[in-house]
């Protein structure tokens, strides 16, 4: 073994004082640009949302919902946003409906009964994850040419049901997996070895306790799909519809879509209408976010 | 049991008379023997009744102890009972707890470790330390030696001499002299250990903590840890936590035996039982708790 | 010998062939494929709903012509169709928003990983989680008519931002992201584990020191991943250019005070107008959406190689 040479020049006696030789200015000038990277985000933001808030104060009243929106500046004091309402809640209906059994099921393929060795699987894995970044106009021009026009489906509710549960279907997926993977395999051998089979062990054993999870990735999807309007654009939303939604075919439109159509005009009382309906959609979207964060803290860990 | 060269663990079901089992310190290695408390030697460091709390709650109490310059200090017992608490409290680790505080006086070359106008970074230049667990940077190995000088502001002419020095002093140059640019996390366990000594040596501390150092490696790696030791103390004072007892025979020149107590809320603390030289402790210690743990018949 | 109840399988049945016992299982099983297969089928219908058109338009336009044109005129009588206008625009709202994202988002992320106590923490990462999802006609509606007025008032100096501008539109865009920024960077480096930081407060590093020489170099393919992905939201970005950034695109124009078109402008704005189909207008929004899916696409592409490489690292 070589032998160490330690040429080391030991700290003197003197040197062995251990006040505080300075104080750390560059740490502390630091630590201040870092808190305000943060307070700015936060401050801006915040700053911008209550502007809304106070903007759209006068018109955040029963009319939002018990009036139909109108073109015309002459009727805007009786002017609400019913149909973009009825209409999410369609659209968003639907969606439900589409994205959640298809994400749940989806999920529950990749995590049980896939063979992860296999390269159409893996495909499948990093195909999810590539739909998950593609921009959202995309979507809708996937509805717009295959759905809207070669299916047939035209622009209607069902159309835009079925485009924003691809547009969330990622999200409910990956949720949904990753609630699975956090049961642990012992509750799904103690099945296996009573004999159970593989479905009754996922759907007796493994989805019960991952509800909660799939439940927050449910509803996270959601409140993303209420508050998309570029794939809609595309598919033809845009137009005024004063009228409620009346079967799957019907035409429609959404709360973004509405608000989207209010910033289109030009005079100042439509700000404040459109300030009232983003004030509303705010309210549903970070309620739903909300929910689905207390959710999953609450249920995390539970092992 | 008096000749182990392949360090194999003693067998401690079997109660035999302390100064039989235990090997006297550095036999069996071709050690010379320690030379038990060298008179002349001085106190860099002592501790008098400190206790550390984390909140409310006294993980350790009562340690009064002195540690030797270019000496080796073991802290043996069994879990739980506070060495390494102790241990980190030396060069103030435990600051990085919310809600550590310490008790009593710890001096170093006689200041007082935790005054207020004290610097933990300074302490913690001094006093350098190695953990259970290697623990090298997601960085070359060359980067991971000369981190410390980097960030302390050590005026170095050339670092790659320094970094070779390091090496060389934690006896790993030879094994890694072609590839320096290489991911400290590609080396072995024990490789990764050294180079933790080397990165600790880099900034010349004046004493090295090191807390369970080998419990993480085989026991060929260890041997060669313990060998590192012995050539290190010569230039730095070292101070040990460890779990094997053998361990703490074969390398220290004075041992501190802690224990731990349930008190009567059913709550456990750690405590010093005693602290002496090591041919003592381990052939004629004082305390009957210190002589039943080294005859195994508890811990 | 006494009568013996049957302990083990049911008596008539006693065959060990899979399958035999659960035709449910079966079912189930090609159900859960075909949901599987939906997300194959939504990439496949994506490329042929852009493909097809596409092709059809690159007859009309040649290809280079499209790439290198800065001639974006599809309304005017003497039609140009070269796309460099929208994909200028597109990089100008884009860079804008990341010199606003990157430090905002990235020092964020460090404060709340490594300064923040561990209560603030509990508090303030739900909270960002929140504000990640606010829609972005939200942004769009106040950066036309809260941020710009401002700008427009406070301009120092001659002509100020126009009605619509990337400048205004960039600026919101940037405020958009950084929640998405500060969440995954913070998450990477998060999972930096604790020995590192003790092995470096062991060796006399100050907090910055650790922070921005351990925890950081550890954790930066997290996010470098988090920041690809907030590029690839800018790109993808939709409602904010549209309402506030503006709808002309006939040249190339690199000032960010101007009304200048991006790439999903163009197609949001098209979309909802009165195009025929089957015209070379409408076919032009394919080429374009065919592009913006292929830039998105390889950007993603490497995200997700970024965060694989990170998890190997550590998990």
């Amino acid at each position: 073994m070589s032998a160490p040479a330690l040429t080391a020049e030991r700290p003197r006696a003197e040197e062995l004082s251990l006040t505080r030789k300075r104080v750390r200015v560059g740490d502390l000038v630091f630590k201040l640009a870092l808190q305000t990277c943060f307070l700015i985000g936060f401050a801006v933001l915040a700053a911008l949302l209550l502007w809304v808030v106070v903007k759209g104060w006068d018109r955040l009243d029963s009319r939002l919902w018990t009036e139909m929106p109108t073109g015309r500046v002459s009727r805007i004091d009786q002017a609400g946003v019913q149909s973009a309402i009825t209409g999410t809640l369609w659209v968003i209906g639907l969606t439900a409906l589409f994205c959640i059994p298809t994400g749940v099921f989806a999920a529950i393929y990749l995590e049980e009964y896939a063979n992860r060795e296999r390269w159409y699987n893996r495909l499948l894995e990093l195909n999810i994850q590539n739909l998950a970044g593609v921009p959202s106009i995309v979507f809708g021009i996937l509805g717009l040419g295959l759905i809207a026009r070669q299916f047939g489906l035209g622009f209607t509710v069902i159309t835009a049901s079925i485009v924003l549960s691809l547009l969330v279907l990622p999200v409910v997926i990956i949720a949904t997996r990753e609630a699975i993977r956090a049961v642990p395999q012992s509750i799904r051998h103690a099945s296996y070895a009573l004999g159970a089979t593989k479905w009754q062990t996922v759907s007796r054993q493994v989805l019960p306790p991952a509800v909660p999870g799939i439940a927050t990735g449910s509803i996270l999807a959601l409140s993303r799909a209420i508050g998309e309007a570029a794939p809609l654009i595309v598919l033809g939303a845009v137009s005024f519809i004063t009228f409620n939604p009346d079967g799957l075919r019907s035409r429609y439109t959404v709360l973004p879509i509405q608000i989207f159509g209010y910033i289109g005009k030009s005079q100042s009382e439509y700000v404040e209408l459109a300030a009232a309906a983003i004030v509303l959609l705010l309210a549903i979207v970070l309620l739903m976010n909300s929910v689905a964060i207390f959710l999953r803290n609450k249920f995390q860990k539970r092992w | 049991m008096t000749d182990d060269p392949d360090h194999k663990v003693a067998d401690m079901t079997a109660p035999t008379h302390p100064s039989i089992s235990i090997a006297p310190p550095g036999a069996g290695l071709g050690r010379p023997a320690r030379e038990p408390g060298s008179a002349g030697a001085a106190s860099i460091m002592e501790l008098r009744d400190v206790s550390v709390f984390y909140g409310d709650y006294e993980a350790v109490r009562g340690t009064t102890l002195a540690v030797q310059q270019n000496q080796i200090t073991a802290m043996i017992g069994p879990s739980g009972c506070g060495k390494s608490t102790i241990l980190r409290a030396l060069n103030r680790m435990n600051d990085l707890i919310p809600g550590a505080r310490v008790a009593g006086t710890i001096t170093y070359h006689g200041q007082d470790l935790y005054a207020r106008d004290v610097d933990p970074i300074e302490v913690r230049r001094r006093i350098g330390m190695v953990f259970q667990k290697p623990n090298p940077f997601p960085k070359s190995i060359f980067d991971n030696i000369a981190y410390g000088p980097r960030v302390t502001g050590m005026k170095v002419s050339n670092m790659d001499d320094l970094v070779e020095e390091a090496l060389r002093g934690a006896a790993l140059w030879d094994e890694v002299k072609d590839k320096l640019k290489s991911s400290g996390l590609a080396l072995s366990g024990g490789q990764q250990q050294r180079l933790c000594i080397a990165r600790t040596i880099a900034v010349k501390p004046d004493m090295i903590l090191m807390d369970e150092p080998c419990s993480a490696l085989d026991p060929i790696a260890t041997a060669k840890i313990e060998d590192l030791m012995y050539q290190l103390v010569s230039n730095y004072t070292i101070v040990i936590v460890t779990h094997n007892m053998q361990q703490a025979a074969r390398v220290s020149h004075r041992t501190a035996f802690f224990t731990a107590e349930v008190d009567n809320a059913g709550v456990r603390h750690g405590r010093l039982v005693e602290f002496d030289d090591t041919q003592k402790i381990f052939t004629n210690p004082r305390e009957k708790r210190t002589e039943d743990y080294i005859t195994g018949r508890f811990g | 010998m006494a009568n013996r109840t049957a302990i083990g399988p049911a008596a008539g049945n006693q065959s060990l062939r899979r399958g035999r016992r659960h035709p449910t299982e079966r079912v189930i099983g090609v159900l859960l494929v075909v949901a599987a297969l939906v997300s194959i089928a939504t990439t496949v219908g994506i490329i042929l709903a852009l493909v097809e058109p596409a092709i059809e338009f690159f007859r009309d336009v040649s290809i280079v012509d499209f790439l290198t044109g800065t001639s974006w005129t599809p309304t005017f009588a003497q039609k140009s169709y070269g796309v460099l206008p929208l994909v200028v625009g597109t990089l100008l709202v884009t860079s804008i928003a990341l010199v606003i994202a990157i430090p905002l988002g990235i020092g964020s992320a460090i404060y709340l990983a490594e300064y923040a106590s561990d209560r603030a923490r509990t508090l303030l990462k739900p909270v960002l989680e929140l504000l990640a999802g606010v829609p972005t006609v939200v942004y769009g509606f106040v950066a036309l008519f809260a941020l710009n007025p401002i700008l427009q008032k406070y301009w120092p100096g001659g002509s100020g931002p126009s009605f619509q501008n990337l400048l205004v539109a960039g600026i919101a865009m940037g405020v958009m992201i950084v929640p998405t920024i500060a969440s995954i960077s913070e998450d990477a480096m998060s999972a930096v584990p604790h020995s590192l930081r003790e092995g470096a407060y062991a060796l006399a590093s100050t907090k910055m020191q650790v922070a921005t020489r351990v925890v950081v170099p550890a954790a930066i393919s997290g996010i470098v991943a988090a920041v690809v992905l907030g590029i690839s939201r800018a790109i993808g970005e939709t409602m904010i250019v549209t309402i506030a950034g503006g709808l002309i695109s006939s040249e190339v124009d690199f000032n960010p005070l101007h009304a200048i078109e991006t790439m999903t402008a163009y197609i949001a704005a098209v979309s909802s107008g009165d195009i025929p189909v089957g015209s070379i207008e409408y076919k032009s929004v394919f080429a374009v959406g065919l592009l913006l899916f292929v830039v998105t696409f390889v950007l993603n592409a490497f995200s997700i190689r970024l965060v694989r490489k990170f998890r190997e690292v550590y998990e």
